[in-house]
């Protein structure tokens, strides 16, 4: 019963029409798990990120310093800015804990023949300390917050 | 002696070299002190012990290179190490020191001179064997061997304390990571060598004359994105009959200046040298990198 419900679930979402404002992407399965990374338990991180209002101002200077980035800006050029900004808040806030569920991509999906360097990554990384530092995120939960990221690294970056 | 115009130099070298990461305003390669410092053997790590990163600010991609001037001040004697080392695709590390050792008073009353000094080079290469110390899982650390070749350019020095020989290499593996939910930067390094006093004083003794594996150890804690500060340890053979050898350690504080400075105060300990005891004092580095 829980399967065949599962399976239903899944095909109706495979099928759900692109949200207001974004692009359509090709179909994949839904789960959370796709962000990546466990949730933290408790609501520590979440606070010391601001809450939602936090988290959501984070993403949005993440994202277009990195759309705006003299290095990997060209990387992100003709992507689905709408779209990014609404997965990406959903991941951190669903790793953060703080009150929200994943429906994007698995990381390797996401990033799969973007030909990112590992030099893009520490690009990346360097971009979301300054969202988060501006945001007054203390330094030891912004590394906390990285330890989830950081294991990613081989799904995003290309050998 | 070394001159020291050979600080601006090197420093100089590492400027002039690095017009493209200039205009990259800095941070496209490696993350803001990964590069380590420069230890006084011209490898990346801490002041004393070798990490597993690789000198320079490139990437897998390309190469990189950093040059340091360190300045131990001690009680009785100083000792300066001027390097450069140069980092390929994040892999490999060659790297080159001179060492510079002043007795000042004690070389008088030891019949070598007042001011007496000597000089070591040291020729160092390391390569990544896996792992890294930031991404990736937390439990694998990067893993890297290394060789430190060293020659005293005083062979008289050698003789007179004892030592068996005036050249010798130091082969060592290490391991560091980050441990980014701690904010801890932890490393190990396992060390086969027979230096006396880091090799100033010859290799190997009456006390010994093969080469001990001895361990070092280093732990930071990432205040900051530039700010480091942490304690080394590092354990030293004692091989000649003339004088104890002891212990080295050191706290100190990395600062990060930019993408291509980092400044570095330590508080090191190498306890007793050449039978004066008691050899703690201010260690200062200055390191570019590109
Ligand atoms: C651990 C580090 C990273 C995380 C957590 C991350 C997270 C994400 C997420 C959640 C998405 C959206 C997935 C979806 O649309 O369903 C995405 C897409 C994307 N990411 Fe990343 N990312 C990381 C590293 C990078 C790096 C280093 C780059 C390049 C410099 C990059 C470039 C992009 C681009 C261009 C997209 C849009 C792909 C598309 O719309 O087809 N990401 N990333």
């Amino acid at each position: 019963m829980m399967v065949l419900l599962s399976i239903l679930l899944a095909t109706a979402q495979v099928a759900a029409p692109a949200p207001q404002g974004e692009e359509a992407v090709a179909p994949y399965r839904v789960d959370p798990a796709n962000a990546g990374a466990k949730p933290f338990s408790g609501d520590r991180m979440a606070r010391q990120f601001g809450g939602q209002p936090g988290i959501r101002r984070i993403v949005d200077s993440f994202v277009t310093s990195n759309f705006a980035d003299p290095h990997i800006g060209e990387i992100f050029k003709n992507q689905d800015a709408v779209r990014l900004r609404r997965v990406i808040f959903e991941q951190f806030c669903y790793i953060l804990n703080a009150g929200c569920t994943y429906t994007g991509r698995d990381m390797r999906t996401a990033h799969t023949n973007m030909g990112v360097q590992q030099a893009d990554m520490n690009r990346l990384v360097e971009n979301l300390q300054r969202a988060m530092a501006t945001e007054r995120v203390p330094f030891a939960a912004q590394n906390r917050f990285l330890a989830k990221l950081a294991p990613m690294r081989s799904a995003v970056v290309q050998r | 002696m070394v001159p020291r115009s050979i600080y601006f130099v090197l420093l100089a070298s590492v400027a002039a070299a690095s017009p493209a990461a200039a205009q990259q305003g800095g941070g496209a390669g490696k993350l803001l002190l990964t590069n380590g410092i420069s230890t006084v053997e011209g490898s990346s790590g801490g002041g004393l012990a070798p990490w597993a990163v690789i000198s320079g600010n490139e990437t897998r991609d390309g190469f990189g290179a950093q040059a340091a001037v360190t300045v131990v001040t001690l009680p009785d004697y100083d000792l300066k190490a001027f390097s450069v080392a140069v980092g390929l695709r994040d892999r490999l590390e060659l790297s080159y020191a001179r060492q510079s050792f002043d007795t000042n008073k004690v070389g008088g009353a030891l019949g070598l001179g007042d001011n007496f000094s000597f000089d070591q080079d040291v020729w160092g290469a390391k390569v990544k064997l896996a792992g890294d110390a930031v991404f990736g899982p937390t439990w694998m650390p990067a893993i890297a061997l290394g060789v430190q070749y060293k020659k005293s350019l005083d062979p008289l020095v050698a003789r007179a304390v004892g030592a068996h020989e005036r050249s010798g290499a130091d082969l060592y593996v290490t391991a560091t990571k980050l441990i980014l939910n701690y904010s801890l930067l932890v490393n190990t390094t396992i060390r086969a060598t027979k230096a006396n006093q880091l090799g100033l004083l010859g290799f190997g003794g009456p006390n010994g004359t093969q080469r001990r594996v001895v361990p070092e150890a280093s732990i930071g804690y990432q205040f900051s994105r530039r700010l480091v500060v942490g304690a080394e340890y590092r354990r030293k053979p004692n091989n000649l009959a003339f004088a104890r050898e002891d212990d080295a350690w050191d706290i100190f504080a990395a600062y990060g200046i930019g993408g291509h400075l980092t400044a570095t105060m330590a508080f090191a300990d190498l306890g007793s040298i050449a039978t004066v005891d008691g050899q703690r004092g201010l260690l200062v580095q200055l390191q570019g990198s590109f």
